[in-house]
């Protein structure tokens, strides 16, 4: 995500998501840049070893929820309360607040309902996925069984590559920026 | 290994201490103020309640009742020709009256009186209320116990049953934890003897603070006769409860000494052989534990109110003794860190910790809620009592409890950040903590004392003298074992443990 191409980008093909692991923790140790990885599945502790910052995404959801847990408040009221005052079961209805007890199964889904489908419609937005995109991945392997993964060059590119083979790259090809 | 140092030592016997005498003051205290509330002053005793509880809103309402009851115990229509905004109010002063004109028909064969040496009080024509206030005046110092008891109880017994789904759901991430949660279970020994005594005292109307054992209540045309009480008596009755009881003391109790007897074999032993045998008596321990912990919720708790039942009850204390026993397992964790132990235990544990305090307060909430909701939309009498009561005498507890075990933990723990830095949780654990003391107090005080609550020495004492013996207890079983398992099969991936 938003890595910027001003190097020449060096691409490595792995089939295993330890050996990625690895050789992930290894080349930013040795002070490469590790611009993306393309794996088929989430691999644990991986955002980790890349650096890559954490997600805002749940500071989103806890303000998504909050506004809806506001809609659902003027929602019950609005339709409960104010423009069609109900009486159900003799429950106090002046007061939006004095029937509140039973709008909470109400406030507490549309909470969740808020919470979740604007992450899930952030998140695709963040991550520019909308019907008729272009697939992102290099390599269609990386859907089935095979890691990919991105290195900025820097330095001698023959180093590079001996490296990426010493940590068990399969295959290893030069993009040009 | 951890060595517990004289010093904490004295600290721990200094609390019990210190709380054993506060009560006896407070006890002392206690006896002087029901003196003049058994002689029916009407005026002083106003006052006096006015003084007891902080929510003052319902005075006008319990008063018009209190007098009422006073000259004339049935008096059940004039109570619903009142008039009221909401309509549960009317059902109950309706309630209320009913629940005393049962309870104390003029006098009875209660010795409370002649104890605190009210001779003459039988001679008053109009102070059923007066005695039915004594009871709960004096019911005071035993509740007090009782709820700090139970409370005590749920930090220990919520780790045993915690302690028993880590080997029945095989799980790898809290092997460097269990020599805590094993020290926990055994701090629920001395909680169930003190409420086993104080159940027991019950049968011999030391207190009355349980309604069902008020004498001849079973027995048709005797003077205490309470037709739906008498319906309840297969469940409740003496022999049975005290079956009950023992039964709980004796199932947990084997429970925390197996489980702990077979982790120290493991030490010098087959871990492995050592871990199926614990995870046997894990399996039956849970399934044992998860019908003891619905009855003896009843049996503890709920049978106060004994007119009164929800279905959901036993879940319900559960659910509160469990998320209370995270919040002390967290500080016990803590607390051995910052003396530097544990190594092994770092943020990530400290967040799966976090995680499960969180998510019980939240299914604690979701319970208490299924619990009000239904009973407060279906507005019957004989249920909707049980919220009128808290909701008018006991205003200030209910919602401050409410509060400190959902919102503040919510909003304290609710990140990601936060589960893994230690201030926040044991922020969020101590609000829990509290809260959940005030959860039991507004379960079991309601029913015993009425309004006639307060939070003193009497409160204070047994806060003191279980929490001494709760460190004194966990703490030195602690120091008996390594706090490493050396051939737990799951070891490497406790230590491992990332997320």
């Amino acid at each position: 995500m938003g890595h910027t191409k001003h190097n020449p980008i060096v691409r490595a093909l792995f089939n295993d998501d330890d050996v990625v692991l690895d050789a992930v923790k290894d080349l930013r140790s040795s002070g490469y840049h590790v611009s993306e990885v393309y794996s088929p599945f989430p691999i644990h502790g991986l955002d980790e070893a890349m650096g890559l910052e954490r997600t805002r995404l749940s500071t989103a959801a806890f303000f998504y929820g909050l506004a809806g847990l506001f809609f659902a408040s003027w929602l019950t009221y609005y339709t409960m309360t104010a423009d069609w005052p109900q009486n159900i079961g003799g429950k106090p209805n002046a007061y939006w607040f004095l029937n509140m007890p039973a709008f909470v199964p109400v406030m507490f889904e549309l909470t969740v309902f808020f919470a979740a489908h604007l992450m899930c419609w952030s998140y695709f937005a963040v991550n520019k996925l909308y019907p008729g995109a272009k697939a992102q991945n290099p390599d269609p392997r990386t859907t089935d069984d095979h890691f990919l993964m991105e290195v900025e060059l820097e330095g001698k590119e023959t180093d590079l590559t001996k490296k990426l083979q010493e940590l068990g790259a399969l295959e290893i090809s030069k993009v040009e920026a | 290994m951890f060595e517990f140092k004289t010093k904490t030592k004295q600290l721990a016997i200094a609390l019990t201490v210190v709380g054993v005498i506060l009560w006896v003051v407070g006890f002392a205290l206690n006896g002087s103020s029901s003196h003049d509330a058994g002689h029916g002053h009407e005026e002083a005793h106003a006052e006096e309640s006015h003084d007891a509880y902080p929510g003052e809103a319902h005075a006008d309402m319990i008063e018009s009742s209190h007098q009422s009851a006073d000259h004339d115990n049935h008096a059940h229509d004039d109570h619903a020709d009142e008039t009221h905004d909401y309509p549960g109010e009317a059902h109950a002063s309706m309630i209320e009256s009913t629940y005393e004109s049962d309870n104390v028909d003029a006098e009875h064969g209660h010795d409370a009186h002649a104890e605190h040496g009210h001779d003459t009080h039988a001679e008053h024509g109009h102070d059923a209320h007066a005695e039915h206030a004594a009871h709960q005046i004096a019911n005071r110092p035993w509740s007090a116990i009782y709820v700090a008891a139970i409370f005590f109880l749920g930090l220990g017994l919520g780790q045993l049953f915690f302690l028993g789904i880590q080997y029945v759901a095989q799980a790898g991430w809290s092997a460097g934890l269990l020599r805590l949660m094993e020290a926990q279970s055994f701090a629920i020994v001395v909680p169930l003897i003190v409420i086993a005594i104080i159940a027991f005292l019950g049968f011999g109307h030391v207190h009355h603070m349980f309604h069902w054992m008020v004498e001849g209540i079973h027995i048709k045309g005797h003077e205490n006769y309470d037709a739906i009480i008498a319906g309840k008596r297969g469940f409740l009755n003496p022999t049975f409860f005290t079956i009950r009881i023992l039964v709980y003391i004796g199932g947990w109790i084997w429970a925390a000494k197996m489980l702990r007897k077979y982790s120290l074999l493991s030490d010098s032993g087959d871990g492995a052989a050592m871990w199926k045998k614990n995870r046997g008596i894990a399996a039956a321990f849970t399934v044992f534990y998860a019908v003891t912990s619905s009855t003896s919720a009843w049996d503890l708790i709920m049978s106060i109110d004994t007119h009164w039942f929800s279905t959901l009850f036993g879940w319900y204390t559960f659910a509160g003794m469990f998320v209370s026993s995270f919040a002390a397992l967290i500080l016990l964790t803590l607390y051995l860190k910052g003396q530097g132990h544990m190594e092994w235990i770092n943020e990530n544990h400290l967040h799966d910790l976090g995680k499960f305090m969180f998510a019980f307060s939240v299914f604690w909430t979701y319970l208490w809620f299924s619990q009000f909701v239904l009973i407060w939309y279906a507005n019957i009498p004989e249920e909707v009592t049980y919220y009128m009561q808290r909701f008018e005498q006991y205003k200030v507890p209910f919602f401050t409890m409410l509060s400190l075990n959902f919102i503040l933990p919510v909003l304290a723990v609710l990140s990601r950040p936060a589960k893994r830095v230690p201030g926040t949780v044991v922020m969020a654990a101590i609000f829990v903590l509290v809260g959940h003391y005030m959860d039991h107090y507004v379960m079991i005080m309601p029913g015993t004392v009425g309004d006639h609550y307060g939070f003193g020495l009497l409160e204070l004492g047994p806060i003191l003298f279980f929490a001494g013996l709760y460190i004194y207890v966990v703490l030195s079983s602690v120091a008996k074992a390594p706090l490493m398992h050396k051939n737990h099969p799951m070891l490497t991936e406790s230590k491992n443990f990332h997320q």
